[in-house]
């Protein structure tokens, strides 16, 4: 479908309209104006991230096959080869690249403090620390090790993980591994519940 | 999804109910609207609005939230009293030939099943809701259907109270528009037709969820619509990875693979795998889960490792166990169980991974006091929301109180979105599809995976240093990722499909894989400890021939958009579940034009099968392998805990005492909370019924940050029947406050016909609705309108999911004339 459409821009152009009509030849300036967007990107198939549907879509990324500069989107648009949505997108997909390049987007590590009422900047390194002594402190002192019946538990259920379901099926794995296997949390939910 | 996106162009007619597809699932709608044009199919769509879905259907019937038993159970009556169903595919297919154990008994007046106490207001003895065995606990059957207790005649006489003008009187629809959809959905009972039904969250958050989908189940396999190309059972579902969520043991009761999560009561392997391992019910069944002990030592060794011995059963002694609760019963930490715990002080921390309970929970002011009791609360996020803030002035406010009465520590983590980190989604469809990085995060953000790894070794680190409680897991735990802070995706899926760990034979002693290689099928897993397998569900998505998920052939040999090669598609890379069903007795193909799976003489083609490849047709292993009887339930024995039939119960907010069975008016089997919080309204009060949806131009509590979708949809609104906003004195645009008995939210009138007054049991009742998108945080016009600040705590007694379509409410301008 795709493809056809830009036969037929093609043929449009090149039909001769803007050379017999105007008296000079449009050809070489729409198509530049019309390669300059996306010609140079690089193309990465992704999934839209909304609902289940999972239309196909393509990310284009400018500067990063250049040295010194930082990839950024500059668009995205539906996959015409995916055979779910075959290149179309709904009124949210279609704005996705704003859902990527997105000035409200989180960009440093905040900490909220007791009793406070802001936000500080802080370290990756300051404040995986804290948050590992902080469980740590809480599963030494609350982890179920035995039952009223003195049976084995070692269930920790003051602690609860919620999330990923828009996470990876690997990054879910991931956390059922690393906080029930691991730690012992007993509360992981995700959306599917609600 | 039983069947798929691209299936859905197969159906002869497609009832689109509980789910408003065209305008929540637009791209995956085009299916519908390709059988209409290709196959001259017929949409049928049921819902509380008239909306887009509904706009293009051949018939459209508008019911009370709430009530959507009531309407399926009528299309059962509809299609048993004037034999429009499939009579063949019902005796070859499902346990209507079983025969019911004496005892079973259902009071039609008091609405309630044999083993209530009366005085306990509980079911107390569920023994009955089962079948009869012979000596070698085998279900006995009657192949006639005949016998007054086989499930067929029992059904038969269930669904008789059932007739158009009941449902008339309590889903608020004429009877005759009720029997024109029914006449279309039952058209597909012969074998040449099939019909599928699309439905969403608008049947999963009611008291009576699994119920509902239980009776969906029930008419197609009565319609003979199951396992058929066109046909299925169809959760639309509303996340881009809520399936590979759920598949991957994202939830308190399950480990990945649908494992049950083991209990108090399971002190050993051997134990756990004596309780949750089915035996077969029918002499020949292949009762598939008696392959538990393989899929679940092979999890134990993908976790734990070389640390998983034999002794310890396999790693099982440092897996935790979900305690039991002291009243009876295992301790439920499903998300409303969660929150309340969390409020009566019973938590300390918790993680949030791009949640926000505080949006998308049932009754946000308890979630938000909640959080409030905690010590420390981690949220790894895009944007900053209103779970990580809840500590600010404007949503304090909702419990009045202030940040400096909130003590709790908040860690917000700048995270990865979807285009930043590669892995895989599965979609509902079952297509396991992956996902390429395009670009780095912004600023300091990080993957989830690696947010995850260096929590989780950190705290090992300080295990590791300072030694503490049961160390031991934490220890334990194989992380053997090239870079342990971050673990590659694909190094995660390999885990995930498993792999050998010795050299594998077969009974026959044949080397089927080497040590190190990839598993290709979902039986090469071992049960003693030769092979690490994450979640079984998944084999064979990543093999020696590679990851399959990251196929992209579009070719279609089937012509029935199967699309075989393109992804991979759990499990075993078969695009229509339970589709024996597709084929009769001798495995013919119902409609050769549409095959599922065929038999050939020696074996299945077509689709992969739901079936063993080469076992004959007339083997009777049964159609249903995941099931210890081989065949569907329509009666359900002794799985759901509010009865062995869908009944037609009121939502726990009712306008209406329940037409059938005053008594009983709502689900018995419901547990309602008991904080301050959790409480009800009766109808005197707040006479409105209320229900929330979604936009198409907004995703859930993401969009609210983006601004060409703002502007599409820039704030909240009530949708308000024309009759109601004449009595209230409402025009379209006023500033209106909807408020039940847990808070209220305000926002603009949209004055519509969209949704008519209704007559239920012989009264008016009034009905609206409104979009759930907006809260505190976000651009433009929030104002806090936070759609559960209004929405109930009560939950479905057997999936805990909330009831936040069919509440009650009151409705009033704001404001001055």
């Amino acid at each position: 479908m795709d493809q056809g459409r830009r036969q037929f821009l093609k043929a449009s152009t090149l039909g001769g309209v803007a050379a017999s009509v105007l008296g000079f030849d449009l050809t070489p300036a729409l198509a530049a104006t019309r390669a300059l967007k996306i010609a140079r990107t690089t193309e990465t198939r992704s999934t839209c991230p909304y609902c289940s549907v999972s239309c196909g879509v393509i990310i284009h990324t400018l500067g990063d096959r250049s040295r010194n500069v930082r990839a950024s989107v500059v668009h995205v648009e539906g996959d015409s080869d995916h055979p779910i949505n075959r290149g179309t997108l709904c009124p949210k997909g279609v704005t996705l690249k704003h859902n990527i390049v997105n000035d409200r987007r989180l960009t440093k590590v905040l900490y909220r403090a007791p009793g406070t009422r802001e936000w500080q900047e802080r370290t990756w390194d300051w404040a995986v620390e804290r948050i590992a002594q902080l469980v740590k402190d809480t599963r030494d002192r609350t982890l179920i090790e035995k039952d009223h019946q003195g049976r084995a538990l070692h269930a920790l259920t003051s602690v609860g993980v919620i999330g990923g379901c828009t996470d990876t099926n690997e990054v879910n794995y991931l956390l059922v591994k690393a906080f029930r296997a691991g730690l012992g949390v007993i509360p992981i939910e995700q959306q599917a519940r609600i | 999804m039983t069947n798929g996106w691209t299936d859905i162009a197969n159906a002869d007619v497609v009832l689109a109910m509980g789910g408003n597809p065209a305008e929540n699932h637009p791209v995956g709608f085009r299916f519908v609207m390709e059988a209409r044009r290709n196959r001259n199919a017929k949409l049928v769509a049921v819902d509380p609005r008239f909306n887009r879905t509904a706009a293009v259907a051949d018939a459209f019937v508008q019911i009370r939230a709430g009530t959507d038993i009531a309407f399926i159970g009528g299309l059962i009556h509809y299609a048993l009293s004037r034999n429009r169903f499939h009579e063949e595919y019902v005796r070859l297919f499902t346990n209507a030939t079983f025969l019911v154990k004496e005892g079973y008994a259902f009071d039609a007046g008091k609405g309630v099943f044999s083993g209530w106490d009366d005085e306990r207001k509980a079911y107390t003895d569920t023994s009955s809701w089962n079948y009869e065995l012979d000596e070698r606990g085998f279900a006995r059957v009657d192949p006639t259907m005949q016998h007054p207790r086989s499930v067929f005649q029992v059904m038969k006489a269930f669904y008789a109270r059932y007739t158009p003008e009941m449902v008339a009187s309590i889903c608020g629809c004429a009877a005759a528009d009720f029997e024109k959809a029914a006449e279309l959905i039952t058209s597909t009972h012969t074998p040449d037709r099939a019909g599928t039904i699309m439905y969403a969250l608008g049947w999963t958050h009611h008291s009576h969820s699994v119920q509902l989908i239980h009776a969906a189940g029930m008419l197609q396999l009565l319609l003979g619509n199951i396992g058929r190309p066109g046909g299925g059972l169809n959760a639309l579902r509303g996340h881009a990875n809520i399936q590979g969520g759920t598949d991957c043991g994202m939830a308190y009761h399950n480990l990945p693979g649908y494992i049950p999560v083991p209990k108090a009561d399971h002190p050993t392997l051997d134990a756990f795998l004596a309780a949750v391992t089915p035996k077969p019910l029918r002499p020949a069944s292949t009762n598939f889960w008696a392959n538990t002990d393989r899929f679940t030592v092979s999890q134990l060794k993908a976790y734990y490792g070389a640390r998983a011995t034999k002794a310890n059963g396999f790693g099982y002694d440092l897996h935790p166990r979900l305690p039991q609760a002291e009243s009876g019963g295992y301790e439920n930490w499903s998300w409303a169980y969660i929150f309340d715990r969390m409020y009566r002080g019973d938590m300390e921390g918790l993680f949030s991974f791009g949640m926000n309970p505080v949006s998308n929970g049932p009754h946000s002011r308890k979630v938000v006091d909640a959080l409030s009791k905690l010590k420390w609360l981690v949220v790894a996020e895009n944007f900053d929301q209103e779970t990580a803030s809840f500590w600010r002035d404007d949503i304090q406010a909702l419990v009045d109180k202030t940040p400096a009465d909130v003590a709790t520590e908040v860690f917000l983590l700048p995270a990865a979105n979807f285009a930043e980190k590669d892995g895989a989604f599965v979609n509902s469809a079952r297509w396991i599809q992956w996902k390429w990085k395009a670009v780095d995060p912004p600023g300091q953000a990080l993957a989830d995976q690696e947010i995850v790894a260096r929590i989780f070794l950190a705290v090992r680190g300080l295990y590791e240093r300072e030694g503490g409680t049961f160390a031991d897991p934490v220890l334990a735990l194989d992380w053997w990722y090239e870079n342990p802070v971050h673990p590659t995706m694909a190094e995660v899926a390999r885990e995930i499909n498993g792999r050998a760990l010795e050299d594998v034979r077969d009974p026959a002693g044949n080397l089927i894989l080497r040590a190190g290689q990839q598993l290709a099928r979902l039986t090469d897993a071992r049960a003693d400890g030769t092979t690490a397998v994450g979640n079984w569900l998944y084999t064979g998505m990543y093999t020696e021939a590679g990851n399959l998920t990251e196929r992209r052939s579009t070719a279609d040999p089937s012509g029935l958009g199967r699309y075989s090669e393109w992804s991979f598609s759990w499990p075993a890379n078969r695009r229509i579940l339970y589709n024996r069903c597709s084929a009769d007795r001798e495995g013919r193909p119902w409609d050769p034009a549409r095959a599922g799976i065929a038999w050939n003489g020696s074996r299945w083609v077509g689709d992969v099968p739901d079936y063993g490849a080469e076992s004959p047709p007339d083997a009777g292993v049964g159609a249903f392998i995941m099931l210890p009887e081989g065949a569907a339930r329509l009666f359900v024995p002794g799985q759901f805990v509010d009865g062995p039939w869908s009944e037609h119960y009121e939502p726990a907010e009712s306008p209406v005492p329940n037409p059938l069975h005053p008594p009983q008016s709502s689900n018995p089997a419901v547990r309602p909370f008991s904080t301050a919080y959790d409480v009800l309204g009766t109808a005197d009060e707040y006479p409105i019924v209320c229900t929330t949806y979604r936009l198409t131009e907004h995703f859930h509590y993401w969009t609210k940050n983006n601004a060409y979708t703002m502007q599409l949809q820039p704030e909240f609104f009530v949708e308000i029947p024309e009759a109601l906003a004449r009595e209230k004195g409402i025009a379209s645009g006023d500033r209106v406050r909807v408020t039940s008995a847990r808070g209220s939210i305000e926002g603009k009138a949209m004055v519509t016909r969209r949704i008519k007054p209704m007559q239920v049991a012989g009264r008016t009742v009034h009905q609206i609705g409104f979009p759930i998108h907006w809260g505190f945080l976000g651009r433009g016009r929030q104002q806090g309108s936070l759609a559960n600040l209004v929405t109930p705590t009560i939950v479905d007694p057997n999936s805990h999911a909330p009831e936040y379509k069919g509440f009650l409410v009151r409705l009033d301008r704001v404001g001055g004339a």
